[in-house]
């Protein structure tokens, strides 16, 4: 689970890029969403114990350099779980300006409307934006598009 | 390709994100408006990660240090961070058109960096190139808000370019050894060509925003820091940011 949106899991998000059952080992290949996140350290070590619990052999968990995150890696599911936490999920097409997707009108997690305006593109975390509807008149975030 | 030209490359962009995310940090809790307290913040952490990553493809495909050895426990004239962004905050005038210039001079260096000849560095400049979108977006709806808001705050502002630009124009020192041999290899374009590109990126904004960009053939940039000169700002901030570190240099976190 992501240990800050605590609704979705690494696969949720497409975190995870490969994984390799051996005789007697399973090595998970993963990447950040964010090149800065500092949750990436916990989050290895969380699938790690997680995985040899249930598994019981050893499991490698390494960092994936040959790709990089969007938010198109994400599921259908995973948005849908997003929304439903109160967080905007990234739009489906990947527009060539992501700004124009983010600046845009995002619909209200809370009421569906999209009479809303980007407050800021810093939220609570590097992956959120900051959003304000005028029809509900609450605040709320956005999971950022990146391409 | 000798592997020193790369690394000096690397070392400037690095330090400039390491010393520029300080400074952001010390915005934590001071931002004149909770929403700016958050974006410098995040901007804080963002430029540091990417300092990070810059410093792991010294340690891992390089031959250097640890990475937090590297930042920690080099001494000042080893550092390769240029003049601009060792300078104090000042006021959010001085700061904004600092992260304003600063991170479009960024963009053009990660986007050209993105076609790199030098494997590790491309695939982490692609990266990156997307990230700081969110950066300039923050930058050019404050500076183009300021400037066009009242005679006060768009005085403030054009005089804050009028202050920085020489300094930002710092950023890009040609490399007194290398600069060749990285264009000929085609691991980046070269300082001039990111001036060129630089100057085009931000002119528009400028003019958006009412600013007046000043003559640049009146502008003579400050260079030093890519040969270890450094303001005598760097020293206090490298000794507060090693504080916890050199406490202990082999504790384990």
């Amino acid at each position: 689970m992501d240990p800050e949106i605590p609704v979705l899991s690494v696969v949720d998000l497409g975190m995870i890029t490969d994984v390799e059952v051996l005789e007697d080992e399973v090595r998970v290949k993963m990447i950040p969403t964010f090149a800065a996140c500092p949750a990436v350290n916990y989050i290895q070590t969380n699938i790690k114990r997680a995985l040899e619990e249930r598994l019981e052999v050893p499991v490698s968990v390494t960092i994936d350099k040959s790709v990089n995150w969007s938010s198109s890696r994400m599921t259908a599911a995973a948005k849908e779980k997003l929304k439903n936490y109160g967080i905007a999920p990234p739009p489906k097409e990947q527009a060539a300006d992501p700004l124009m997707l983010i600046a845009q009108e995002v619909p209200c997690p809370h009421c569906g409307s999209k009479q809303t305006y980007l407050r800021s593109p810093f939220g609570a975390t590097l992956c959120r934006a900051l959003h304000y509807c005028k029809e509900c008149g609450q605040v709320f975030e956005q999971f950022k598009p990146l391409d | 390709m000798n592997t020193t030209a790369i690394k000096d490359l690397i070392i400037k962009m690095a330090d400039d994100e390491l010393i520029l995310g300080h400074r952001n940090s010390e915005w934590t809790g001071l931002g004149p408006v909770m929403e700016e307290d958050i974006a410098f913040s995040s901007m804080a952490q963002d430029k540091i990660g990417h300092a990070l990553a810059l410093y792991q493809i010294l340690h891992e495909q390089l031959d250097g240090v640890d990475p937090d050895r590297f930042a920690f426990l080099r001494a000042e004239k080893d550092f390769r961070s240029s003049h601009l962004v060792e300078m104090p905050n000042g006021e959010y005038d001085f700061s904004l058109m600092r992260h304003f210039l600063f991170d479009h001079a960024e963009a053009v260096r990660y986007e050209s960096l993105a076609a790199s000849a030098f494997e590790p560095l491309k695939s982490l400049a692609f990266k990156i190139k997307g990230e700081l979108k969110y950066h300039t977006l923050h930058a050019n709806a404050w500076v183009m808000q300021l400037s066009n808001a009242n005679e006060e705050s768009h005085a403030r502002m054009q005089q804050a370019l009028d202050n920085t630009i020489a300094l930002a124009a710092g950023i890009f020192e040609p490399s007194e050894k290398w600069e060749s041999d990285l264009i000929s290899y085609e691991i980046y374009p070269g300082e001039q060509i990111l001036f060129q590109r630089w100057i085009e990126r931000i002119s528009p904004i400028l003019e958006q925003a009412s600013l007046r960009l000043p003559d640049l053939k009146t502008v003579t940039p400050v260079y030093g820091g890519r040969k270890g000169y450094h303001t005598i700002y760097l020293q206090p901030l490298l000794t507060e940011m090693g504080e916890v570190y050199n406490l202990d240099a082999e504790a384990s976190w």
